[in-house]
């Protein structure tokens, strides 16, 4: 994926007040550490997310329980999963759900620590749909696009928080293990102008 | 007094105007400045946030045709989704109306033994009132989306079809929340309201049994569907509970998956501003996540109950196949709820939903939505709300002409309500309409005001005197609704055509001229403000135009505000008849009122064969845009006049606060003023108020005064202690300015005219 993209990416989360760390897949483990507050659960990284992420070097640290009772997730500060693709010029990152919980897991704790590799980027939302198309069709896949935080401003002013997390850390992924000629910029410094508050509009 | 006019007097006012305007005079004061403040908010974004799109126009143009192509296919769509959904594990339920959709919902509910549905926001839901009909049954219905919660706690309906609480404020939802939950110390920041809202719905999510929702846009193709939320409660209703229950307007079907991008894209920008919002949820249910057991809470969350899940799609016809077959209802079912139109709105923005809405929907376009759904009764007691002005026309992601549907809708009021045994034949002379006896006389009077104002040009000395004479105006007030608190136009002795033939027609030959020009003696301009008339003859001949002022009839548009459909389309074949010479001539057609202008453009697409239109459209040009062409094609700037020469009788120099017209900005010359006067050397700030809030005749009508007043409160708060000209180019808005900041401006042609 392009560096442009890339950048774009990583200026719209910031937008969004999303925090971003960046690394290769053998990093992956550590970059979800730091991110990830206690306790957390997650999804083993390829039965959520891109199957790409399975067998890959990437993994969730120790710590993360990837078989959470239920009230482990009621309990877990973090959720960790992997996303199946991000949207650069949005900020998104597609979500989806299966049997493992990773729909829950993202959805029942205040913080969402979430993978994504870099190669899973996509410039615009058309792209984004073109790869939803046959899978919904063919294999009737859940999507979310979440792009920050959950929030309102039904209650006099913007919280984030409303029902869903409080606070969303992306684990972004470089394409090919130690590829250290290509690190990502530090800061996202692409044309994306600044987000707007306001209330969500749901249907 | 004749028993002639008090028969009138009843016929108009009928039983429920006071009650109207007490209602609105409450809500102004009420509900009117968290609503203002609200949706002025979101239409500020709407502005930021739709301008850093590189292909606006595109989107819209491609959600548009969208949503034709699959309005035209829906029953085909209707067939397909059931089979996807089918196919997918889900069942589809086409239910005729409310009754028949909740008859199907409540048998779900007692099928899986349903205790608790929670609910995520859906205004199809609040159509068909399945909440009441669920309680019926003993099922708890619990709205988690916060803003409903609070409503529902409250006992409110929605004021917004998109932020159903916002004419609450954050103290009146502290108070609730002590009340409802006995508090003594109840959260009062926004923080610690939306935590507690959190904690409370958490808990009352996690033993729920059903979960609805609605559905922004469902694909046929997968039966996929589309939910634009920011709070994560429909991620959550989906994910709790085993049983899903999706209702939505047949209309929310669109062909394809990939379909749905534009859409993502122009939604959130449209309606709150924002880019996107927090989750655009697609499910293809039922969802494959296993249900959280919150009960037997120490089991596995991953122990294959996604398996059992069950999804019913309810969809709902309630009026709408039949709205497709109706020209007028049709373009209604192309809205995405996305609620650029009542943000836009300045009526809107004042009074909110709760006003100008019917029982469901409210804004602009629910006019179209409860016309075919409840019907024309429910459409006619806020329909007058729709002022014409246009301003939803470009914010509309959709393309609907909104202002057209309302217009429709108030003709098929006007002759279902028509009530034969009125006496108007004493009005015949002055109201010589197309319409239906019987038809309101305050709405016929108005929609006859080019006739009116010639009869008051012709005896202007008395007309003058009577109509703002006491008396005559109280039988005014009580008889046609026209506000006592309004100056009423003076009419001119000498019209504009009078004055023209009497100089001797153009000062510049037309041999010597670079073009020539019809400047159209609009009923304003004619009879009532004729120095803008003269102002743009010598504007014209100045930059060596060969000027022509024929008589004319008037446009149409103040019949076309009152919804009289049949007056107005003769109006522009009358007004077409008459310029059709001139046009063959190859003369261009200036326009001095903007509202004309846009009738021309606009409206006149409906009334005259596509060719006439298109010709006209071509051929008129607003009086500033003309002006700027001129200097653009070369003419001479030093022929108008300089800021140094003061801008006229009312203030001297180079400052201005100039209003654009309402539907000036929607046909899109409101700017060339503003260029013209940058260029001529002149320091503009240009106002941002949608609408004025005068909007042609509205603010005359008693029962609107003060909400026309407040809408125009932005204006006064912009303009109000400037120093600068105030100039604004529509009359009524002219008159609007006039009360609002106790100077009469000036027409942007004046500004710039060289001095007589």
């Amino acid at each position: 994926m392009a560096t442009a993209d890339t950048s774009t990416f990583r200026g719209r989360l910031d937008d969004f007040g999303v925090t971003v760390s960046e690394g290769p897949p053998a990093a992956c483990a550590s970059l979800i550490d730091d991110a990830a507050g206690d306790p957390a659960v997650g999804v083993p990284l390829g039965e959520s997310g891109p199957d790409a992420l399975e067998g890959s070097a990437a993994s969730l640290p120790e710590r993360v329980a990837t078989d959470p009772t239920t009230a482990d997730l009621r309990a877990a500060h973090t959720g960790v999963t992997a996303a199946s693709l991000g949207i650069a010029s949005y900020g998104s990152v597609a979500v989806e759900a299966d049997a493992r919980g990773t729909e829950p897991v993202s959805l029942f704790v205040d913080r969402h620590v979430v993978v994504l590799r870099e190669a899973d980027l996509v410039p615009d939302v058309p792209d984004a749909f073109a790869w939803l198309g046959p899978r919904a069709r063919d294999e009737s896949t859940d999507v979310v696009f979440a792009t920050g935080p959950s929030a309102t401003a039904d209650m006099g002013g913007l919280v984030h928080g409303a029902h869903g997390p409080k606070e969303v850390h992306v684990v972004l992924l470089r394409d090919g293990d130690g590829d250290s000629d290509a690190p990502g910029p530090a800061d996202g410094d692409g044309d994306a102008p600044g987000s707007t508050d306001g209330t969500g509009v749901d249907g | 007094m004749s028993s002639d006019a008090d028969a009138a007097g009843d016929a108009a006012a009928g039983p429920n105007r006071e009650t109207k305007a007490e209602r609105i005079r409450e809500l102004l004061a009420t509900e009117g400045d968290a609503v203002a403040e609200n949706t002025r908010g979101f239409n500020a974004g709407r502005y930021e946030s739709t301008g850093r799109l590189d292909d606006y126009e595109a989107l819209k143009e491609r959600a548009r045709e969208i949503k034709e192509d699959a309005i035209e296919r829906l029953p085909d769509l209707i067939d397909e989704v059931r089979e996807t959904v089918e196919a997918n594990g889900g069942t589809v339920y086409l239910a005729d109306d409310a009754a028949d959709a909740n008859r199907y919902i409540r048998e779900v509910a007692a099928e899986r033994e349903a205790g608790r549905a929670i609910k995520s926001k859906s205004m199809t839901s609040e159509e068909i009132e399945v909440n009441a009909a669920l309680e019926g049954d003993g099922v708890e219905v619990v709205e988690t989306d916060l803003g409903e919660w609070v409503l529902q706690l409250a006992d409110e309906e929605p004021s917004h079809i998109v932020a159903p609480a916002i004419h609450k404020s954050r103290e009146g939802i502290s108070e609730l929340f002590a009340e409802r939950f006995d508090l003594d110390d109840p959260p009062e920041t926004a923080e610690a309201l939306t935590m507690f809202a959190r904690e409370r719905l958490g808990d009352l999510i996690e033993d729920a049994d059903l979960g609805m929702t609605g559905a922004n846009f469902i694909a046929a193709d997968s039966g996929t569907m589309l939910l634009v939320t920011s709070e994560g409660n429909a991620r959550k209703t989906v994910t709790a509970t085993d049983t899903h229950v999706a209702v939505a307007g047949v209309e929310k079907l669109v062909p394809t998956v990939e379909e749905f991008a534009p859409f993502v894209e122009l939604i959130g920008r449209s309606g709150t501003g924002q880019d996107v919002t927090s989750y655009i949820s697609t499910l293809t249910p039922p969802v494959a996540s296993p249900v959280p057991d919150f009960e037997a809470d120490d089991e596995p969350l991953a122990d294959g109950s996604g398996d059992d899940r069950e999804f019913h799609l309810v969809l709902i016809d309630n009026g709408r196949l039949a709205m497709r077959d109706d020209e007028t209802l049709k373009e209604t079912l192309y809205c995405i709820r996305c609620s650029a139109c009542s943000n836009a709105c300045g009526n809107f923005q004042s009074v909110g939903g709760h006003a100008f809405g019917g029982e469901t929907y409210s804004g602009g376009i629910a006019t179209g939505w409860e016309a075919g759904i409840e019907g024309l009764d429910t459409a006619a007691e806020f329909n007058d709300l729709c002022t014409g002005c246009s301003r939803c026309v470009p914010a509309c992601p959709v393309g609907i002409d909104i202002p057209w549907i309302n217009t429709a809708v108030r003709d098929r009021i006007n002759r279902g309500e028509a009530d034969p045994s009125q006496l108007d034949w004493a009005f015949e002379e002055l109201v010589p309409d197309e319409e239906p006896g019987g038809l309101d006389l305050s709405t016929r009077l108005v929609g006859n005001y080019a006739t009116l104002a010639e009869w008051g040009h012709r005896t202007a000395p008395v007309a003058n005197r009577l109509a703002n004479f006491g008396p005559a105006r109280a039988l005014a007030e009580r008889v046609v609704g026209i506000d006592s608190r309004r100056e009423l136009p003076e009419f001119a002795r000498v019209s504009l055509v009078e004055w023209f033939d009497d100089r001797g027609g153009s000062a510049v030959d037309p041999d010597e001229a670079d073009r020539e020009a019809v400047v159209y003696p609009d009923t304003a301009t004619n009879y009532v403000d004729v120095d803008r008339g003269k102002a743009t003859v010598r504007a014209l001949e100045a930059l060596g135009v060969h000027v022509r002022v024929p008589d004319l009839p008037g446009s149409g548009r103040p019949p076309l505000s009152q919804g009289m459909v049949a007056t107005a389309e003769s109006a522009a074949e009358d007004v077409y008849a008459g310029l059709a010479p001139h046009l063959d001539a190859g003369r261009d057609v200036v326009v001095i009122e903007p509202s004309d202008l846009a009738t021309f453009r606009r409206e006149y697409e409906r009334f005259l064969p596509a060719d006439s239109h298109e010709r006209l459209a071509d051929a008129s040009y607003d009086a500033m845009e003309y002006v700027f062409g001129l200097l653009e094609a070369g003419g001479d700037p030093a022929a108008l006049r300089a800021p140094a020469e003061g801008t006229g009788p009312v203030a001297s120099g180079a400052r201005l606060a100039y209003h654009p017209h309402c539907q000036a900005r929607t046909v899109e010359v409101g700017e060339y003023a503003t260029a013209t006067f940058e260029r001529l050397g002149y320091d503009v700030r240009v106002s941002d108020t949608e609408c004025c809030g005068m909007a042609g005749s509205f603010g005359y009508k008693s029962d609107y005064y003060e909400l026309s007043m407040d809408v125009g409160e932005p204006l006064r708060e912009q303009f109000g202690d400037t120093e600068r000209t105030v100039v604004a180019p529509g009359t009524s808005c002219t008159e609007q300015l006039d009360a609002l900041l106790e100077s009469t401006p000036m027409h942007p042609i004046e500004v710039i005219a060289p001095r007589e």
